[in-house]
């Protein structure tokens, strides 16, 4: 029974080989109701294996379960097997992505209607679910940097999906090479790790390295260190979060499941698991904080002043993933993981209204250009008000709980610190952006002049109010993974009341900055129109809104040179030595048959030269 | 006697293809086609391919060659025709008959003119191939050496493209000067060896035994060391290989990438390290150095080329350069996976060249300036395109990640610093994989207006592309039964390198 849960990557998987595959075989272009239908199936089954597992887990009080598949390669005192392991987290990621996948692709399903690529589309998507669920059921880091790959190479072709726009295309690449540059510092890591710890067993490589390294041990450092390179390139965090704005070219169901729900959160994930490692250095947990408070901040700013309804949920994927960063930081890691799984319902929630906005208005991305739509889009309306009120903490939804548990966590650590207060800054900032997308799109009277309806689709409203259902519900939803990060102090401490007075406290100060926030962006965006910045914020304002230059910086520092080194050198110095070789070779063959003239005086003067020479040279020696 | 067999059929082979054009121009395809795949049988049935696939009747079994055969041919210069087959050889035999067959397909209907000359010189090729990965005897490897060489020159200079007779000119004058050098080689080793034992041989085991001191050593291991890389081939000896490769007929391109650069590695992992283990410990940083130089300097050129075939060559020297970081780590696992990288890139990049071959065929050019965008017209051609690239830039699953992963683990264990920057590698391929992406398949579509409408691949085209894009899934997913075959060859190159070098560490604690 518990066997089962090996179909539930191995389905999708199939699924895509055949809608992949089929072409070869016959010409007929399959109908899109075969292709979507096939490709949701697979997930709902996925799905409903997991929870029969999961119930089964649980009823048979088991904490995890592996399972061994088959050998992959061994070769000297290398050995790597496939095999999956399954714990509370593998199991909440698992129904995040399966669940919310298939809401997703149900969406989809309307979505993409009457695309070219529709079969494409769903392969793609199915492959990308089953290498995400490679990745977080794997039990070898080996295996779960091939589902890390497997999902950056369909993020890539997903982003490039509309690939005959090169802008597209560059999107595309850019997310591809920047993440590439993150997983080849966790590549580097795994050599380490195998190298010190003799095994890429995730869980025998854990125990190693208690057994192994003090705390604080340089080695131990060094590992984690570059397996959170791996993660802050997969989760857009600084320094490598520039490809994430850019990742919205493609379709926006794909920045649902891909860039806000699941793979954006892979890094997360990475750090959870390989908690322990991260445990033995102090420093690397700072870091890890210090890195999800600024890009909590900066990003958070950054969706403040972008224009473009998707690169603003772009931005604040980012800044959520830095509060989980944050989170982890701290050591809260089952907080962490809860916003997580809240994140992942509204902000799928978020970025597929978002798609019903932009499909049911002709492909119109700039929130200026679309106003006053309360009355002619209902359900986007409606679920907007969800997600947003999600994302910005309004208390009784499920961001409220996730992010108030993890400020909680934060300040139970380290008290108000430097760190602490950008994260509630960042929370202020959130909500004021988030209500600034509802005023601008929503409110005021509708000023375009073409006629627009919302669409009605099933597929189209359907997974929304799924989704509207557990963003706000959500919150009741919290995982239990204390099987997962065992050694927590799950015992009272003496001072329980006085952390139940700032549990309080902390709610109602939370409560007050999200109040704050929505009050903040009524006043300025609440009439419905679009408020001028005055002239002294312009220049700040156009630096947040190019992702604060960091995109600039790396095109001076990095790209720019490499791209003229490699023009420069496009026909290849080396070669020149060669061909040099050759035309002296040339020259001298001129010049010597330049003496080969047929000219009788010339050759008996030349004679006569030699003659004097070598007579000249035998008188002197 | 099998590769005798095989060696006499593809020799007998050649001749017929060239004599039977007079009846019909098919007709030398058909028979080279056929000589070769019933050499493959031949191969896998005759060469006790069972243990190939079962480790402990591998190391069970105590002949360290699987099959041998030797005649007496020159006996005053004690030159024998020695011939023999271990597990590195065999899965070296089988990619070249494997990739044989494609080449043939490939030129199905590329190939119009002298069709029986140009089957008659492919086989030739694969002879000199076949009989370089048997050699034991080093006359006789000298004497495939250059048997392989000729007829490739041929088919670069007659089917070739524009800059054809350049292109051949200069690959024959890089590997010939270079050859000669290893000629000089195997002369002294042979003169040092009778020296010694009184005995005239150029048998590669009794060689083996031959007492160096060091600079003897030294400069014999060059001689050995630079004819394998050119062929390899390794920055800064690799400039013959983009003009080889661009200006060859597509047969030739894949041949010459699947097979041909992989006699160097061949070479280095057969003579080289094993005849001067001592010269090759000392010079390894050295080419280690080169490795990585090309590994990174290969990507960047790759980078910049505007000729989809100069594309792939320039991709070729970089993943190359990861069999040589491999080959000179000193360890058993890096060494494994350099012979898991000599087949792998073989498949890969020889499917990348007939692609390019498929689109040249249709467009008549391989400039990336003038084509692009061409997943709209041919969906299918860019669904292996995008394959084989990602493939090539090494995506875990299929037979390229393995194989440079390994290498990664290998050299990491004794090399670290060498590992991380060869490791830089893996931003590099993605970088220059992904651009050929962008430009031949993503992006506006752009074809010249004489050929619009181009038609997507045929059957036998995507047939064959598909049994390699599989041959790639299956070794990346179960690379066991490669790594397996070559184990005792490998653990028979490292061994003795492994025992000096400890021997070095205890003379050294000693004198202290």
């Amino acid at each position: 029974m518990t066997n089962w849960i090996v179909w539930v990557p191995f389905l999708p998987l199939i699924s895509a080989a055949i809608l992949l595959l089929h072409p070869l075989l016959s010409s007929k272009v399959w109908p899109e109701r075969v292709a979507s239908t096939l490709a949701c199936m697979v997930l709902v089954v996925g799905f409903l294996i997991t929870v029969l597992v999961a119930v089964q887990l649980s009823a048979e009080g088991m904490n995890h379960y592996s399972v061994e598949l088959a050998q992959w390669f061994s070769t000297g005192r290398f050995s790597v097997t496939f095999g999956f392991y399954i714990d509370a987290l593998t199991l909440v990621m698992m129904f995040i992505i399966t669940g919310v996948g298939a809401l997703i692709h149900w969406f989809s399903s309307a979505y993409m209607t009457n695309d070219d690529g529709y079969t494409r589309y769903f392969a793609y998507l199915n492959l990308f679910v089953s290498a995400m669920l490679i990745l977080v059921m794997a039990d070898s880091l080996l295996l779960l940097y091939l589902g890390w790959e497997g999902v950056g190479l369909c993020s890539c072709l997903l982003i490039g999906f509309w690939y005959q726009d090169s802008r597209n295309g560059y999107a595309a690449r850019k997310a591809f090479v920047v993440t590439r540059i993150g997983d080849t510092a966790m590549a580097i890591g795994l050599l380490l790790l195998f190298v010190h710890l003799g095994s890429l067993d995730i869980q025998l490589t854990m125990k190693n390295a208690v057994a192994l390294w003090q705390q604080n041990d340089g080695w131990a450092t060094l590992c984690a260190l570059l397996l959170l390179g791996g993660a802050v390139g997969k989760s857009a965090q600084l320094p490598l979060q520039t490809w994430l704005p850019d990742a919205m070219a493609g379709p926006t169901p794909v920045s649902a499941l891909i860039h806000a729900a699941t793979m954006v959160t892979a890094g997360v994930y990475l750090i959870a698991r390989t908690h322990v490692l991260f445990e033995l250095s102090t420093i690397v947990m700072a870091t890890v904080a210090a890195i999800g408070a600024m890009t909590a901040l900066i990003a958070a700013c950054s969706a403040l002043v972008q224009t473009d309804i998707k690169r603003i949920l772009a931005y604040s994927t980012m800044s959520q993933i830095g509060y989980m960063f944050y989170a982890l930081g701290v050591g809260a890691w089952s907080v962490g993981i809860f916003h997580l799984m809240t994140h992942a319902f509204f902000k799928a929630l978020l970025f597929l209204t978002a798609g019903l906005l932009i499909t049911s208005l002709h492909h119109q991305q700039n929130i200026f250009h679309m106003g006053g739509l309360r009355q002619r889009m209902p359900v986007a309306f409606w679920s907007f008000i969800v997600g947003c009120s999600a994302l910005a903490a309004v208390p009784m939804t499920s961001g409220f709980f996730s992010k108030e548990a993890i400020l909680l966590k934060a300040y139970e650590a380290g008290g108000v610190d430097i760190l602490w207060l950008m994260a509630v800054t960042a929370a202020f900032i959130t909500s004021v952006y988030s209500f600034r997308i509802i005023f601008v799109v929503f409110a005021g009277d509708y000023t375009q002049s073409d006629e627009v309806q919302e669409k009605k689709a099933v597929a189209l409203q359907w997974p929304l109010f799924i989704l509207c259902a557990l963003a706000l519900m959500g919150g009741w939803l919290e995982p239990q993974l204390s099987t997962v990060f065992e050694p927590q102090p799950s015992v009272t401490l003496p001072g329980a009341d006085t952390a139940e007075a700032e549990h309080l406290l902390l709610g109602i100060v939370l409560t007050a900055i999200t109040l704050l926030g929505i009050l903040i962006a009524y006043r300025i965006w609440g009439k419905g129109r679009a408020r001028q910045m005055s002239q002294t914020l312009r220049p700040l304002q156009r630096w947040w809104f190019d992702g604060w230059g960091f995109d600039k910086l790396y095109d001076l520092l990095l790209v720019r040179p490499l791209l003229r080194l490699c023009y420069w050198n496009r026909f290849d110095i080396i070669d020149t030595v060669f061909t040099l070789l050759a035309e002296v070779s040339h020259f001298l063959h001129r010049q010597f048959s330049l003496t080969q003239n047929g000219s009788l005086r010339w050759y008996a003067v030349a004679t006569a030269a030699g003659a004097a020479l070598i007579l000249l040279i035998m008188v002197l020696l | 006697m099998t590769i005798i067999t095989i060696l006499l059929l593809l020799s007998v082979a050649s001749l017929i293809a060239c004599w039977v054009e007079r009846f019909n121009t098919d007709l030398p395809r058909w028979v080279a086609l056929f000589a070769v795949a019933i050499s493959l049988l031949l191969a896998v049935s005759g060469l006790e391919a069972p243990l190939a696939f079962d480790q402990q009747a591998l190391i069970s079994s105590s002949a360290h060659w699987w099959q041998s055969v030797s005649y007496v041919w020159i006996e005053r210069f004690g030159i024998e025709f020695a011939l023999a087959v271990d597990g590195l050889s065999y899965l070296l035999l089988i990619l070249t008959l494997v990739l044989g067959i494609f080449s043939v397909l490939c030129s199905w209907t590329e190939v119009q003119y002298r069709v029986g000359l140009f089957h008659c010189n492919l086989l030739l090729t694969l002879v000199g191939v076949v009989g370089v990965f048997c050699a034991v005897d080093l006359f006789v490897f000298f004497f495939f050496w250059e048997v392989m060489l000729i007829p490739m020159v041929l088919l670069i200079s007659i089917w070739g493209h524009e800059k054809r007779a350049y292109a051949a000119i200069k690959f024959f004058i890089f590997t010939q000067a270079s050859s000669l050098l290893m000629l000089i080689s195997i002369v002294a080793l042979v003169l040092l060896h009778h020296q010694q034992t009184g005995q005239m041989t150029f048998n590669y085991e009794s060689l083996l035994n031959t007492q160096l001191s060091d600079t003897q050593g030294y400069w014999l291991m060059l001689g050995f060391f630079i004819a394998f890389t050119v062929k390899i081939p390794v920055v800064p000896v690799h400039s013959w290989l983009p003009d080889a490769h661009t200006q060859a007929p597509t047969a030739g391109s894949v041949i010459l990438a699947a097979v041909l650069l992989k006699t160097g590695a061949y070479g280095l992992i057969r003579f080289t390290l094993p005849l001067f283990a001592q010269a090759s410990i000392e010079f390894a940083p050295v080419a280690m150095v080169l490795a990585i130089a090309g590994i990174l300097y290969g990507a960047k050129l790759a980078f910049a080329q505007s000729d989809m075939k100069r594309f792939i060559a320039y991709s070729s020297i970089s993943h190359m350069g990861f069999v040589l970081l491999g080959i000179y780590a000193m360890n058993a696992v890096a060494l494994a996976g350099a012979v898991l990288q000599m087949i792998a890139h073989g498949i890969s990049t020889a499917a990348l060249f007939m692609l390019a071959g498929m689109v040249a065929q249709r467009l008549h050019t391989r400039d990336l300036q003038v084509i692009g965008g061409l997943a709209s017209a041919m969906p299918k051609l860019a669904a292996f395109g995008l394959f084989f690239i990602v493939a090539s830039l090494g995506l875990p699953g299929l037979a390229n990640f393995a194989a440079e992963f390994l290498v990664l683990l290998g050299s990491f264990s004794t090399q670290p610093v060498y590992a991380v920057i060869a490791a830089l590698g893996l931003i590099a391929g993605a970088v220059y994989c992904l651009a050929l992406l962008q430009r031949l398949y993503w992006g506006k579509q752009k074809i010249p207006t004489a050929y619009r409408a181009p038609k997507d691949l045929t059957l036998r085209e995507s047939a064959s592309l598909l049994i390699l894009a599989l041959a790639l899934v299956y070794f990346g997913l179960r690379p066991q039964p490669l790594l397996d075959a070559a184990q005792r060859t490998i653990d028979g190159v490292i061994e003795p390198m492994l025992a000096y070098k400890q021997s070095q560490i205890l003379l050294v604690k000693e004198s202290q």
